[in-house]
């Protein structure tokens, strides 16, 4: 069991959970998962680590409530516990030892750019990150960045740091800093955006890509991505490739398979909950 | 019991015994539901069977059987009415009878080996075997359990599967402490993600390994070892360490059109439905798409799982799709029969080279090409050759891919001092020994997809060779 040591709601549909494992605090690294199941019945959900202290023992997770099984890790309060964490699960983001980085995150991706920027900042490569959202509610892990490098806001009704995407925000970055590599994590249309930029300009970008898993292990293929024409397994192979060789279309197709199961299973959840008020 | 009297027939009225049939579900009825196909021999039909057993003086069913049961002992403690007597003995020789009992193929090993097959039916060894052991889980507090002293040595085994389950289950009779690893959330490998509940109950999975926890194996789940845990990791805090995590990477054909909405792997089809419980949708949340019609690729008995797995999932059309003929077909007869009785179409000598899909990129067909026998190949079986002009299209809109799997380089990766072969199965000698000492290994992941006996086989011989090496470090 993993208790709930810290809650705390990020945006209008993020929340991020503290929870209590000793040995994937101790050992994580940038860009690895854990596969949680709430409780006997539950899905198992392939979620990046955030954040982690070691010293206590607790990772970071951070959820954005789009389902019935999202919705359900949200709704979990302070002391409550999960019952199952595996992990650390994928490969750790490649990183540089020196030089300049762009980090770009968009919406909840933001989440999975902060464990990417940490170790780069220790190894004293400078971080530029950019970060998008919405509008200013928004906008998440913007301090926890800003400790790490300098930190562009984007939000699509200017409501905070810049109006616009964060493609443009980049575009501008690139033009103008020497930029050694680029990180992105966010919806799949950012990610394909922010490829196509840095294609032209050739440098060399990451992105971590969130197809449906199972096992996260390697056992189901459930998780298959097509990288470079070759079909790869993100849970073992991945979750993050070079953005540059993604076949982002089939990764939006595959992410729609289970499009007609999650409305049923959120409209019955919806129903009881109501029930239950 | 009272209604097992103790007989002594002479031989020739055993042999005038014909063989029992296993008692089933009728068709009809059990391929809309999930239960067990198979119902188990009622004591009358068990002392009878076992009756059919002459005891040969030199029996060559034992060495048939990759654990060495000794057969003619539990089968002639049957026909004294000691099934006290008999569940003792087997449960000395095979720690998971009541899953061998169900998912062995016998017909090829035990069985096979029977006199009283040479004419006639030989003696229906598994369905004793499942009887026996069926009683000993009834009876779980009329069995005696002796507790072995401790040998304070500690042992890690990784994969609580059946060479795991196997190995832990002896090295606890020796009196070691030992600590399973399992990846996923429940424990029992391939007997929970894969095979289904209508041929392996996953009440009986969970019974065995509580008996295993009685009887002091520790197991852990959620632990991913080459993640959580390194192998060098383990070797520094245990005394030696078993590894047994199996050949779980699925295979898919490498055909266009293998990544469209609705193709799946065995592997994911399975384990969404067995251990996942998808089959429960909503009420469980796991979702497994559901369709009308619905092809498998392969003829082995995973193959043969996924279909029938279908086909009580309410597929109307439930094909298998499979390059040679029945004969050359890995699956289990038992299981081809069944799955012909439960309305399974077979489309034999056909080989997929395309998986077809409409513009939302969901499966509307797979396009094949058919297949005659040519030469044997280095397997012995006859080697498939593609028929020339013979493009067809079978129309499904679900496509469940079960040609097999390779093994996970999971752990392995992170162990680069471990002596791998070419395709990336763990080097062991004849003992089970890896080249690193005091580290063994067992089942899938060292012989490549193979049988759940044989996992079991391997992992009780690993245990005796760790107890050997054990004991040669305490002299030292």
């Amino acid at each position: 069991m993993h208790r709930i040591v810290s809650k705390c709601q990020l945006s209008p549909n993020v929340t991020r959970l503290d929870l209590e494992a000793p040995r994937i605090a101790a050992i994580r690294k940038a860009g690895q998962f854990v596969i949680v199941r709430k409780e006997e019945g539950s899905e198992r959900i392939p979620l990046t680590i955030a954040d982690a202290d070691a010293a206590i023992g607790t990772i970071a997770l951070v959820i954005q409530s789009v389902g019935k099984s999202t919705h359900e890790l949200v709704e979990l309060n302070l002391g409550d516990s999960i019952l199952d964490i595996s992990g650390p699960l994928g490969v750790p983001t490649e990183l540089i030892e020196s030089g300049h980085a762009l980090c770009i995150g968009g919406g909840v991706g933001t989440a999975v750019v902060h464990p990417i920027v940490q170790e780069l900042h220790q190894r004293n490569v400078t971080v530029i990150s950019v970060i998008g959202g919405r509008s200013k509610e928004w906008i998440i892990f913007e301090n926890e960045l800003k400790k790490l490098g300098e930190v562009v806001v984007c939000t699509d009704d200017g409501s905070h740091g810049l109006k616009g995407f964060v493609t443009d925000a980049a575009r501008k970055i690139l033009s103008t800093h020497p930029i050694d590599i680029v990180y992105a994590v966010g919806p799949v249309p950012m990610m394909r955006a922010v490829a196509e930029l840095t294609r032209s300009l050739k440098i060399h970008t990451i992105v971590s890509l969130n197809p449906v898993m199972v096992d996260g292990t390697g056992m189901c293929g459930g998780c298959r991505v097509e990288i470079g024409g070759e079909t790869k397994f993100a849970c073992v192979d991945g979750p993050e490739f070079d953005g540059h060789l993604v076949d982002f279309d089939l990764l939006a197709d595959r992410l729609s398979t289970y499009r007609q199961q999650e409305t049923e299973a959120r409209s019955r959840h919806t129903c009881r909950t109501e029930v239950n008020l | 019991m009272e209604s097992l009297a103790p007989t002594n027939l002479p031989l020739k009225e055993r042999m005038k015994i014909d063989r029992q049939s296993m008692p089933s579900q009728e068709p009809n009825l059990r391929n809309a539901n999930f239960g067990e196909v198979n119902l188990g021999f009622s004591e009358q039909l068990a002392l009878l069977e076992a009756e059919r057993c002459i005891q040969c003086k030199t029996p060559k069913c034992i060495s048939g059987c990759p654990v060495m049961v000794n057969i003619p002992r539990f089968l002639n403690d049957i026909v004294k009415g000691d099934l006290a007597g008999a569940a003792k003995s087997l449960l000395g020789d095979n720690s998971l009878p009541a899953v061998t009992g169900r998912v062995c193929p016998q017909e090829s090993q035990c069985e096979a080996q029977c006199v009283r097959g040479i004419k006639g039916l030989p003696v229906a060894i598994g369905f004793l075997e499942r009887f026996v052991a069926d009683w000993a889980r009834k009876n779980n507090g009329a069995m005696t359990r002796t507790t072995p002293s401790s040998t304070g040595k500690k042992i890690a085994v990784v994969g609580s599967g059946p060479a795991g389950l196997a190995a832990a289950g002896e090295l606890v009779k020796y009196g070691h402490e030992v600590t399973i690893y399992e990846a996923l959330h429940k424990p029992g490998g391939v007997l929970v993600y894969g095979i289904p509940e209508f041929r392996l109950p996953k009440k009986i999975v969970d019974q065995e390994v509580t008996r295993l926890k009685q009887a002091g194996v520790k197991i852990e789940c959620n632990v991913v070892i080459g993640r959580t845990y390194t192998i060098q990791e383990l070797r520094d805090s245990f005394d030696a360490v078993f590894i047994a995590n199996g050949a779980g990477l699925p295979v898919f054909m490498n055909v266009p059109g293998e990544n469209l909405k609705g193709v799946y792997s065995a592997n994911e089809y399975l384990t969404r439905v067995n251990l996942m419980e998808a089959y429960n949708f909503p009420e469980a949340d796991t979702p497994v798409l559901i369709r009308k019609r619905v092809a498998v690729v392969g003829g082995g008995n995973v193959a043969m799982d996924s279909i029938r797995t279908a086909k009580r999932l309410g597929a109307e059309q439930a094909m298998i799709v499979y390059r040679r003929t029945k004969d050359e077909m890995p699956a289990r007869l038992e299981e081809v029969h069944h799955a012909e009785e439960e309305g399974i179409q077979f489309e034999l000598l056909s080989a997929p080279i395309e998986v077809i899909g409409n513009e939302q990129k969901w499966v509307t067909g797979l396009k094949c090409v058919r297949m005659q026998l040519g030469e044997p190949d280095p397997s012995g079986r006859r080697k498939p050759v593609v028929v020339p002009n013979s493009e067809f299209v079978i129309d499904c809109d679900l496509v469940i891919v079960a040609v097999g799997t390779k093994s996970n380089p999971l752990l392995t990766a992170t162990c680069p001092d471990l002596k791998l072969n070419q395709w990336g199965n763990i080097e062991v000698d004849e003992n089970g020994k890896t080249s690193i000492p005091g580290v063994f290994a067992g089942g899938d992941i060292v012989r490549g997809a193979a049988t759940v006996i044989l996992a079991m086989g391997d992992g009780k011989k690993a245990a005796g060779s760790i107890h050997q090496y054990l004991a040669t470090l305490k002299t030292q």
